[in-house]
């Protein structure tokens, strides 16, 4: 049950844009269209499963043993750009239809801060392996839900009258506020 | 001299980081919940920006072309490793309300954006004041923005109790909303403070009306992939 409600509250409660700031540059840059969204919301949710898993793996079995905690932040990101690449290379090769529609995202997420995020804050946090993979699931659902709701909203702000200096980026920040307002709603369905 | 003046300047207003740019978003929103995280947050940005900008111009022949952003990110995050342990031994307290922000400069696009724009393509001196700048940039409107939201949103400026006992705090201003809110309203201030100017010199401006992250290359490629596609839709619609 604490493990479902993890989940639940990762994607809902503590979204991973709306209440922890995460991913910030992607939700903006990437939620002009609805289908840019998509995209972009499907290959964060695969590369913060597999970078979560990696940065894990390292974490436990290299840098703990060898004392080599305070060298995180280095390794992980490391870790994370050249897992991408890897992706990217292996996804060309081997699975082309899935490379003709998120390949083309793969290279931005490396610096997405939402995955180098959550793969410091499972550390942080001291999660187990299951626990930390969930986690990673969980906040990357939250990332594509939030994205692809503010697309669907931006979308319709082209046929709207608004201020010219309200165009675009500040009609976006608002509608994210607005929308991490209503987010804040569902802490009363954990709590 | 007259060019490195005009460097540094330019980060201060005219080219002002998280408010024109539009760069380096997650710790403008994160953690501007006081001012005084804000210009923590600003003086650790200053220094990696500043180092890895000198860096960066320093070694910018000896880098290939094709790996040069892996190399911008591992000299960046060899400098963040030290802004943590610098922090962590001088100010505890700092590092840890800032939290999860400190080793996320690393990706923050405002180090990555610099280093490709700029310190790529120029000799050291010149990134120094560009850093220096848009470094000062980026901290005094952290700071601007952290202290609205004290102000307004538990009453107090650095701390100290500005409104007296009777204020009753907006606790919207310090929560996620807020940040979001404040930001889209301060960016389309900008908007309109530029075009407002603009008309009055009989100029005609377009505000800066995308998230750009432009000076980052991924970011750039990606709003060039999708102006393709957008013009792959219009020609039919032409023809």
């Amino acid at each position: 049950m604490d493990t479902f409600l993890l989940f639940i509250s990762a994607i809902f409660v503590n979204n991973i844009v709306l209440a922890q700031y995460l991913g910030n540059c992607p939700y903006l840059g990437c939620s002009k269209e609805k289908s840019v969204s998509i995209g972009m919301g499907a290959a964060v949710i695969f590369v913060t499963i597999m970078a979560t898993i990696f940065t894990w793996v390292i974490q436990k079995f290299v840098m703990l043993p060898f004392g080599l905690q305070y060298l995180q932040t280095i390794v992980f990101i490391l870790v994370i750009a050249s897992l991408v690449q890897f992706v990217e290379m292996f996804l060309k090769k081997m699975v082309p239809p899935l490379y003709k529609s998120l390949g083309i995202f793969l290279p931005l997420i490396t610096t997405n801060c939402a995955v180098l995020g959550v793969a410091i804050l499972v550390q942080r946090q001291e999660y187990d392996f299951m626990t930390s993979l969930l986690y990673a699931i969980a906040a990357g659902v939250g990332f594509m839900l939030a994205l692809v709701l503010l697309a669907a909203i931006r979308e319709r702000f082209v046929i709207t009258r608004m201020p010219k200096s309200m165009q675009g980026t500040p009609i976006g920040l608002i509608m994210a506020g607005i929308m991490s307002l209503a987010f804040m709603a569902f802490k009363g369905m954990i709590a | 001299m007259a060019s490195m003046m005009q460097e540094f300047t330019k980060g201060l207003w005219k080219e002002l980081p998280p408010f024109r740019l539009v760069l380096g978003l997650c710790p403008v929103l994160a953690v501007t919940n006081s001012a005084n995280n804000g210009l923590g947050m600003g003086l650790a940005v200053i220094f990696v920006l500043t180092l890895s900008n000198v860096i960066i111009s320093l070694v910018r022949h000896i880098i290939p072309k094709k790996v040069r952003i892996a190399c911008f990110i591992a000299i960046a995050a060899s400098l963040v490793v030290s802004v943590e342990m610098l922090m962590q031994a001088f100010s505890y307290p700092l590092y840890q309300q800032l939290g999860i922000f400190v080793p996320l400069i690393v990706v923050n696009c405002l180090i990555l954006g610099r280093a490709e724009a700029f310190a790529a393509k120029n000799p050291p001196l010149l990134a120094l004041a560009d850093g220096l700048g848009m470094g000062i940039g980026f901290t005094l409107s952290l700071t601007f923005l952290g202290g609205l939201r004290e102000l307004f949103g538990v009453g107090t400026l650095f701390g100290a109790s500005m409104f007296g006992p009777d204020f009753k705090p907006f606790a919207f201003m310090v929560q996620a909303p807020g940040a979001f809110v404040c930001l889209g309203l301060i960016l389309a201030g900008m908007n309109f403070l530029t075009m407002w100017q603009a008309k009055r010199k009989g100029q005609t401006v377009d505000p800066i009306l995308d998230a750009g992250c432009k000076g980052c290359s991924a970011c750039r490629k990606l709003d060039e992939i999708a102006n393709q596609k957008k013009l792959e839709k219009l020609q039919p619609a032409k023809g």
